[in-house]
């Protein structure tokens, strides 16, 4: 009963697991390969695990995006920031004796620090995200060229190659920082006010406003946060290949993080942030890719692929569709009844 | 008298003007009807699609399918005339009509199945460059007599040439603008744009109208996928990234809210005339390389941003005064 409860309450939140499940079990049927995991000297092997590395980057993006959009924000810089604070990170470790914990600090402290500028943007002068963000998307990318004088930086580090490549009890480093990440973004989110008002300012900032909140710090934070997200996932994609290659680092990040905060059912205007269900998104897209990538389709139809699954995912979960398929529950009730 | 809503795209034409003067100004050769003319044709697909991309958000949409519509419809240009060997004209009526189509398609997921239009013409963006890169991947020439009499057409204005490209450029923006003002599908849009619930109870046709809207934007960016393979000669799959930002900042620069509802389709021909004229001013000090002058974009676009705010106070202290 409790369960059955459970679903009445809030049916939204089956839809993008129940798309992860049916594209994987799809899968499973075509190629039973590809849902095979095996466990060899100390970790696990097989393209669903690889999915999970494989995503995080952009799950921690989305992390923060998600928050961001939760504030009727967005955030289209991440891209960019991700390839800054690759550069950082990677000058740091080449051109500087610092301790890895310094390196780590100064590269998120950057990312946080671009992050305010977006906020002080969008909600202390008031421009709109999409524009705030936009100038730094189009200017950062120069920015990090800048950073590494215009070349691929390739560096040696043993704490890099932990954070790339690692395995604690037999599960990647990379997916405990994710999951880390989850956990804290959901206790900050679900178990202070915090939350709540960040929701509520981007429900209606006005009013907000008038019982009290500052929006425009909660908003502010919001951008801050994604700042930082962007700039971890940027740190883990620089370590998963040992270089930081400025031109390409991040390129297209945005978008799929978007994506992922839309597929897991958030509306862009505010309101509502779903942690979970972002990551779950962030899946999905990361499953489509390497289905992809590993079916031997023509590179050229990539696009095309990705493009009609994601249709058809929003096309299933889209309040037209749902209505209907309600309404031919109620006309099969009424026929039994 | 100067009313709120006009305000933003006063200020916005008031910018260009300071910009445009300082490069008279500051460099020789800048004032004058060369580069006039220069200006029209260089942005005028940029122009093109931010007329059209100034509808879907004057509808409370966005369109982020533009950029590579135009990469499509180069390819499928090349495709028609080069493998094909039809005549141009007929390729660029179906090129054209094709776009149309997919526009119609796009606004039809929107309006009928209520999903958001960022997601939809996301996927439309995906789609539409997968499709150019099925139909070649390579750098196609397009080598036809009649393409070449279209983009040597011109018209000479003193020492400015106005050819063929700026031509259609005025010719669909004069159209935009009587469009959006003086027809009764203009009004539904800023209607919607608006407050779609008030335009609903009023009986204006929400999901005719979003689609129609977003069928315009898919026909604009063809005419500027067109106008592409037309200026080129050539068509190859990397044409027009990033275009659909370049379009929407366009839009904004002109003055009009992404939330919907206030601004203008003229805005669109400032907000890209202002672009540019920044990349001429770039290129005529001549002493930036790339990664600088992707800042200095960025910086101008902040400089620019904040001047329209300081103008829009100022303005607003000012009218109010009197009263």
């Amino acid at each position: 009963m409790m369960n059955l409860k459970g679903l009445s309450i809030n049916p939204k939140i089956w839809g993008p697991i129940l798309s992860l499940v049916a594209i994987i079990v799809i899968m499973g049927i075509i190629d039973p390969g590809f849902v095979r995991i095996e466990f060899k000297d100390g970790r696990f092997y097989g393209s669903l695990i690889d999915v999970l590395v494989r995503a995080t980057p952009t799950a921690i993006i989305a992390l923060g995006m998600a928050v961001v959009i939760g504030t009727r924000g967005i955030d289209l810089s991440v891209g960019s920031v991700v390839a800054i604070c690759g550069a950082v990170a990677a000058m740091l470790i080449t051109e500087t004796d610092l301790s890895f914990a310094s390196v780590m600090v100064l590269s998120l402290a950057a990312g946080g620090v671009i992050g305010m500028l977006n906020g002080i943007m969008v909600s202390y002068i008031g421009i709109q995200p999409i524009i705030a963000t936009l100038i730094l998307m189009v200017s950062g990318r120069g920015i990090a060229q800048l950073i590494t004088g215009g070349r691929s930086v390739s560096f040696d580090s043993v704490a890099m190659d932990i954070i790339g490549s690692g395995m604690f009890l037999a599960i990647p480093v990379r997916i405990w920082i994710a999951a880390g990440l989850l956990l804290l973004t959901i206790l900050v989110m679900r178990k202070t006010a915090i939350g709540l008002f960040i929701e509520s300012v981007g429900a209606n900032a006005r009013a907000s406003r008038y019982v009290g909140i500052e929006a425009r710090l909660f908003k502010m934070f919001a951008y801050v946060f994604s700042g930082i997200c962007a700039a971890l996932a940027g740190v883990i994609l620089i370590a998963d290949v040992g270089i930081a290659e400025i031109n390409r680092l991040g390129l297209w990040l945005e978008l799929d993080a978007i994506l992922a905060v839309v597929l897991a059912g958030g509306s862009l205007n505010g309101g509502r942030i779903y942690l979970g269900l972002t990551i779950i998104g962030a899946l999905i897209i990361q499953t489509l890719t390497t289905i992809i990538f590993s079916s031997g389709v023509p590179v050229e139809y990539n696009l095309i692929v990705k493009a009609s699954i994601i249709l058809a995912v929003l096309l299933v979960q889209s309040p037209t569709t749902q209505a209907a398929i309600k309404d031919l529950n109620m006309k099969r009730k009424g026929v039994r009844t | 008298m100067i009313s709120e809503r006009t305000l933003p795209l006063l200020s916005a034409i008031a910018v260009l003007l300071i910009l445009y003067g300082y490069g008279s100004f500051a460099y020789n050769g800048f004032f004058g009807l060369r580069l006039a003319g220069y200006l029209l044709t260089d942005n005028a697909f940029i122009i093109v699609t931010a007329v059209g991309m100034a509808f879907v958000i004057l509808s409370g949409g966005i369109d982020l399918s533009v950029g590579s519509m135009i990469a499509f419809i180069c390819a499928l240009m090349a495709f028609l005339v080069v493998k094909l060997n039809l005549h141009p004209l007929w390729a660029i009526l179906i090129s054209v009509l094709v776009g149309t189509c997919f526009g119609t398609i796009m606004g039809t997921i929107i309006a009928v199945f209520k999903i958001q239009p960022f997601i939809v013409t996301l996927a439309g963006m995906f789609m539409f460059r997968g499709l150019g890169y099925v139909i070649n991947t390579q750098q196609v020439k397009i080598d036809h007599p009649f393409m070449t009499t279209l983009s040597d057409f011109g018209v000479y204005i003193g020492q400015g040439e106005l050819n063929f490209v700026a031509m259609v450029m005025l010719v669909l923006l004069a159209v935009g603008v009587i469009v959006s003002k003086y027809t009764r599908f203009g009004h539904n849009v800023y209607a919607i744009g608006g407050d779609s619930n008030s335009a609903a109870l009023l009986g204006v046709n929400i999901t005719g109208t979003t689609i129609r809207v977003y069928a315009l934007s898919g026909f604009y960016a063809s005419v500027a996928g067109i106008l592409f393979a037309v200026a080129t000669g050539s068509a190859y799959p990397e044409v027009g990234i990033a275009v659909e930002l370049d379009a929407i900042s366009a839009v904004v620069l002109g003055g009009t809210l992404l939330t919907g509802g206030v601004g203008y389709v003229f805005g669109a021909f400032i907000g890209g005339m202002t672009f540019g004229v920044i990349q001429q001013l770039i290129n005529f000090d001549g002493s930036l390389n790339a990664a600088s002058t992707r800042i200095v974009i960025g910086v101008l676009l902040l400089a620019f941003i904040l001047m329209q705010k300081v103008i829009l106070i100022w303005a607003r202290k000012v009218t109010a005064k009197p009263v």
